[in-house]
């Protein structure tokens, strides 16, 4: 447990700033955001989701929230991984190729209905589809459902993954993984815009 | 999936209490060992149909856990319960996750006493005018669930304007952000069930 705190390196917090202090206040949650990480990118058995295609997920999602350090950190593990390096440049292009607004989606039909709002239903390009394999194909598709329009989320989701090779318990991780990135990128940004506005 | 046919899902926000369904198998409570309950971290847990799906990964569960936990019930200081479940409310009402938004709003009410305003988040949603303090963390929590992330400078000025102090600040964008996690799983893992 001695890597460094991943939410304060991407934040920019240094050891004894207003910031690290106040962080020091949530000692269990900073800990546990920080084992988070690493139960999700050092995990004891990565048999059901492996180390590529976790860094590769994570270099999809966080692109698609757009150019930050957070974005940068991932690319780069995606990068430092043996299986990874020749998935940069695909997961780069299918980044740009995905990036929109949300979220947007379908709430249940009813009253809430007027609420519905339409938006890129994206899907993976023919062209890439070899290069990343059917797992990160299925596995990318429903990662850009959950960033930008997860209230669209319906059980056929969960088949199409187990159809592309997922394992149930491989689909908790992933969404995990996905999730887990949802509330990283917030944290990063959200403390480096307080930082700033303090300075 | 086994109760597919019997789910009854809600079509409006509520405070009413939800049950949630896994559309994949959860473990079954004979099956967990001393590693599953570490990361149950609570041992009721094993009860519920969510924990026991989520607890096929343990590790990452009880890091998850303990991640929601403090953010929320460490009280000591920092912002009030009720403005936490409130950040954790307009998160889940923006992102559309009724489940969470059931739970939360529930809490908010509870410790805020003000079930009315809670029911107005839910009713007409994030624009709804529940006076200076709660805009200003309700308009924080939705900026930070915009993908890309819309969370600025003027919003730490209108939480400070509210009052806010800096810890107080960290505390609504932990709890917004949080809840950016728990909606994306309870929207795409298994539905609500009234």
């Amino acid at each position: 447990m001695s890597t460094k705190d991943i939410i304060d390196m991407l934040a920019g917090i240094e050891p004894g700033s207003g910031l690290d202090a106040i962080r020091a206040r949530r000692l269990q949650a900073r800990e546990n955001a920080q084992k988070s990480y690493l139960s999700l990118f050092e995990p004891i058995d990565a048999g059901d989701f492996s180390l590529a295609e976790r860094a590769a997920v994570a270099a999809f999602v966080t692109g698609l929230h757009g150019e930050s350090p957070v974005a940068a950190f991932y690319r780069q593990k995606l990068a430092a991984n043996a299986d990874g390096t020749a998935l940069v440049e695909p997961i780069q292009i299918e980044i740009e190729r995905g990036k929109t607004s949300g979220p947007y989606g379908a709430f249940p039909a009813g009253p809430l209905s007027v609420e519905n709002k339409a938006g890129l239903i994206y899907r993976v390009s023919t062209e890439r589809k070899p290069q990343l394999g059917a797992r990160l194909v299925a596995a990318l598709e429903h990662a850009h459902l959950l960033v930008f329009r997860p209230r669209d989320a319906a059980s056929a989701d969960m088949k199409a993954l187990l159809a592309a090779g997922w394992s149930t318990t491989g689909i908790v991780t992933f969404s995990q993984l996905v999730a887990f990135l949802s509330f990283q990128v917030r944290v990063v940004s959200g403390l480096r815009t307080l930082a700033a506005a303090s300075a | 999936m086994s109760a597919a046919n019997t789910v009854n899902p809600p079509v409006v926000f509520t405070q009413d209490e939800l049950g949630w369904v896994s559309w994949i198998d959860p473990l079954p409570e004979a099956e967990l060992t001393e590693r599953h309950f570490a990361g149950l971290v609570d041992r009721a847990r094993a009860k519920s149909e969510y924990f026991r799906l989520l607890v096929r990964d343990p590790e990452v569960l009880e890091a998850r856990t303990k991640t929601d936990k403090d953010i929320f019930y460490n009280v000591a200081d920092g912002l009030p319960r009720a403005e936490r479940e409130l950040a954790a409310a307009a998160t889940s009402r923006y992102n559309g996750c009724i489940y969470c938004a059931s739970v939360h709003a529930r809490f908010a009410s509870t410790y805020s006493k003000r079930r009315d305003d809670v029911q107005r988040l839910l009713d007409e949603g994030v624009k709804a005018d529940l006076g200076e303090r709660w805009n200003a963390v309700v308009k924080a929590s939705v900026a930070l669930a915009a993908t890309p992330i819309a969370f600025g400078p003027d919003n730490v000025e209108e939480l400070r304007r509210a009052g806010l102090d800096d810890a107080e600040i960290v505390d609504v964008i932990n709890g917004a952000s949080f809840f950016n996690w728990a909606n994306r799983l309870m929207l795409s893992l298994g539905e609500p069930s009234k």
